[in-house]
């Protein structure tokens, strides 16, 4: 037995009924260092940490904590002794400024708050130490993510931590943006903090953590110092075998166009401008990409395309018909499938089973009805054909759909709308909140369907899910493509700044390798 | 038309529409408490009757006004109570239990008196108006502002403490921080619950007055249904106003304004109007307004929603 380190996490179990999210983890974290949690999503890093930090309590276990067991009824307590997390969903409450976001839950209930003059002052003189740009008097919903997360971060140094845990903190933001959190997390190491940082980003563990744990079916299975191990060491221990990293692409030359849609401009649901006058062209045999930081009118463009939000102005032309203005039954009925950026919402019903979600779009048409009845059969056989081709884990057809995992809604959402054999495919975020394991598969699928012609558009917030598979991607910015950058990964400074809105200083860049390459 | 609107007519229409205004007021500032903490008590028509009659039965059987007042509180209180357990507690339905404390509301109150009063028929005696000595006795101000009962003058008080409570307590704070984003407030390290009880308590409590208003400030008898739609009314307000408690007092003015307005154009035979469209005039005001007034950003982002842990 060496020294005690700094934190310590035995044999931490947690159920959540009969669903098991924490297995017996054992965590050891030492003082000062930059720990990243690596892991899936459902690996149960997000539990453990919950855990750690007072939300949940662990079913078994115990927390060792600078050497003493540490026993948390609450939040506040955790903050008592001085740790603190930076939720993925921020803990802060949209309709508060950032100084009363600060002083809730703190003092008595009954007190008259008098003193936010001094809380403001505090708050400003933390910003400016940590160099991260909080106004105390803004209100929460007129920040933007990169802000807000600012907020929720100065938050949890305002009331004072040694342990700052932060569950995916890159998840919202640009590059540039994460880099400069990258940076704060280094800073905040030399101010003597420590940090665990969950991340399922292999990039940004190699580069900014000192050590790393991967979590897989809710246990550590690895620990080992970054310097130690390398990017396919830590995927294939996520994912417990040997995973592509780069998938192979066959060339395909693009044939002619497919979507066209010109000078199209639309509104959010609240009426603001969300897409202002874009302009693109997808070919057969082509995959597109849209990066963007999220909430730059890429939602409201994918809704524009399928007819489910009326056009301001403009044209979309699918196979040289217009089809803006058409509703959305109308474009149902065209050859275009959609692959929409929150299943839950939009692409599957939950509580329904496999094979009515299979014929969601299509329980009006032959063969799946005739003369208004359902028929069963063939629904039930075709249900069965897509989870055997795409390798959906169900029981049954006739399992609700809400049973499944993440990662195996994902891959009959995507089989069934292939199945449609559709000339354009729409695709929003193909692989959010699924598995290593999913992604792939759904990532293959989507090349396949590209070796045979199909011209495709993909809207991700991920860049290496574009980089993986796109042949060119355009970033989207307040409502605008600002430029078309090719899937290079050496181009990830351009496309940051980019999706920053900062179209002189990516050009100033481009020029720059240019005359460099030349 | 011109014998119609003349300065007299106008100062009684403003002190009726004060008065009117008043139930209107407790209760919908009330409801501005509930639903800020995420709970859509939409039974507070049936916690007005429960105060309204409370506070009857009080004074018929005490005589003491302070008494009565304090019984509808405490009767409000307790349906709040009540409403909290199961929407709180257990979680059920928001719309459905509130549903059914209207029942509860119209059905217990319209049992009690049956069984108690009914065959003796007598009033009570109603809040006296407080005359300020010099102020009441002015022309035009004095009729319309001056010579109201201190259930009247009590809403100014309410509209005060309610600002004063929302905005500048940590009190106030933590329950706009609870219909907005409950989980934040929770790993704060605060009670949902808690606050959501308080807020409905404190809710349900105005709304009792509320009705103590009508039995004990308003007319001096208990009728069955004495409510009649104030409570539904006060939930429009309540949107109307954004969720304001200022906005709460101006808006259950205006509305008071269409009953003064309905009551003394009743009394005017040369309006050849039925007096039933009259009457229709503060419901049919409330539909107008609801249509004409639709905004997602002020409203309690959890209103409605049961907060679980976890």
């Amino acid at each position: 037995m060496g020294a005690t380190p700094f934190l310590r996490m035995e044999n931490i179990h947690k159920r959540f009924g009969p669903v098991i999210a924490s297995a017996g983890v054992n965590l050891e974290v030492e003082e000062k260092e930059i720990h990243a949690l690596l892991g899936e999503n459902g690996a149960g890093k997000s539990v453990l940490m919950n855990i750690l930090c007072g939300v949940l309590s662990p079913t078994e276990g115990q927390i060792v904590f600078k050497g003493s067991p540490l026993r948390l009824g609450s939040p506040r307590e955790a903050i008592r002794h001085r740790i603190g997390m930076v939720h993925q969903h921020f803990m802060v409450v949209p309709n508060l400024t950032v100084a009363e976001n600060y002083v809730l839950g703190h003092g008595s209930p009954l007190r008259v708050i008098r003193d936010m003059k001094q809380v403001s002052t505090r708050i400003r003189e933390l910003s400016h130490r940590y160099g991260l740009d909080v106004r105390p008097d803004a209100r929460i919903h007129d920040l933007s993510v990169g802000e807000q997360q600012r907020v929720e971060i100065l938050k949890v140094l305002y009331h004072g931590v040694d342990l700052l845990i932060l569950d995916e903190p890159t998840a919202v933001l640009t590059p540039q943006e994460a880099d400069r959190l990258l940076a704060l997390l280094r800073d905040l190491v030399a101010d003597g903090k420590t940090v665990i940082f969950i991340s399922h980003k292999l990039d940004e563990v190699m580069r900014v953590s000192d050590r790393v744990s991967v979590m897989r079916d809710g246990k550590v299975v690895f620990t080992t110092r970054t310097a130690e191990t390398n990017p396919r060491e830590l995927a294939r221990m996520m994912v417990g075998r040997d995973v592509l990293m780069d998938l192979p692409r066959a060339q395909t030359s693009p044939g002619r166009v497919v979507l066209a849609v010109e000078n199209l401009s639309c509104n959010n649901e609240l009426g603001l401008p969300a897409v202002r006058g874009v302009s693109f062209e997808v070919r057969q045999g082509e995959i597109v990409g849209v990066a963007g930081v999220s909430g730059n009118g890429q939602s409201e463009l994918a809704l524009a395309l399928v007819g489910l939000l009326p056009a301001a102005s403009g044209s979309i032309r699918l196979n040289g018909e217009e089809i803006c203005g058409l509703t959305s039954s109308e474009i149902n009925h065209r050859p275009l499938s959609h692959i929409p950026e929150d299943r839950h919402k939009m692409g599957i019903v939950l509580p329904l089973p496999l094979t009515e979600n299979v014929i969601l779009q299509r329980y009006d048409q032959a063969p799946f009805s005739s003369r208004g009845m359902l028929r069963f059969g063939e629904i039930t056989e075709h249900t069965r054909d897509l989870i055997r081709r795409f390798k959906v884990k169900a029981s049954h057809p006739g399992e609700a759909i809400q049973n499944l995992s993440g990662g195996n809604q994902q891959k009959l959402v995507v089989a069934r709308e292939l199945a449609r054999n559709p000339d354009f495919l729409l695709i929003n975020q193909l692989t959010r909140g699924i598995d290593i394991g999913a992604t792939e598969l759904v990532m293959q699928e989507v090349l396949k369907q590209k070796e045979k012609g199909k011209a495709i558009l993909l809207i991700s917030t991920e860049l290496e899910e574009l980089f993986a598979i796109c042949d060119r991607i355009l970033v989207m910015f307040e409502g605008q493509f600002l430029g078309e950058v090719p899937p290079d990964r050496a181009r990830l400074e351009e496309i940051g700044l980019l999706m920053a809105g900062n179209r002189e200083e990516a050009q100033r860049l481009h020029n720059r390798a240019g005359a460099i390459e030349a | 038309m011109d014998d119609i609107v003349t300065l007299g007519f106008i100062a009684t229409t403003l002190g009726a529409t004060w008065r009117l205004a008043a139930p209107l007021v407790y209760a919908s500032i009330g409801e501005v408490f509930s639903e800020r903490a995420g709970v859509l008590n939409i039974g507070i028509e049936g916690v007005m009757l429960v105060g309204a009659f409370a506070g009857f039965a009080t004074v018929f059987w005490t005589g003491s006004l302070a008494l009565g007042l304090l019984m509808a509180v405490a009767g409000g209180a307790l349906m709040g109570l009540l409403f909290g357990l199961f929407t709180i507690t257990i979680k059920a339905d928001q719309i459905v239990v509130g549903a059914a404390m209207n029942l509860l509301g119209l059905g217990l109150t319209a049992f009690l008196y049956r069984t108690y009063f009914v065959s003796t028929g007598r009033g009570v005696e109603i809040a006296p108006s407080l005359n300020l000595p010099g102020l009441s006795d002015l022309p035009f101000v004095g009729e319309a502002f001056f010579r109201h009962n201190i259930l009247v003058y009590g809403t100014l008080l309410v509209v005060i403490a309610a600002v004063f409570i929302l905005h500048r307590t940590s009190f106030g704070l933590t329950l706009r921080a609870v219909g907005e984003h409950p989980k934040a407030v929770d790993i704060a390290g605060r009670s949902v619950a808690l606050y959501r009880y308080g807020a409905v308590l404190i809710g349900c409590s105005l709304a009792g007055l509320g009705g103590a208003y009508l039995t004990l400030g308003h007319s001096n008898q208990f009728v069955e249904g004495i409510a009649s739609g104030r409570g539904f009314i006060a939930l429009a307000v309540v949107v109307f106003a954004r969720w304001s408690p200022i906005g709460a007092f101006f808006v259950s003015l205006l509305f008071g304004l269409f009953y003064a307005l309905q009551l003394q154009l009743q009394a005017q035979p040369a309006l050849h109007i039925p007096y039933q469209a009259l009457q229709a005039l503060p419901y049919v005001m409330t539909i107008a307004a609801l249509i004409l007034v639709r905004n997602r950003v002020d409203t309690p982002s959890m209103l409605g929603v049961p907060y679980r842990k976890g």
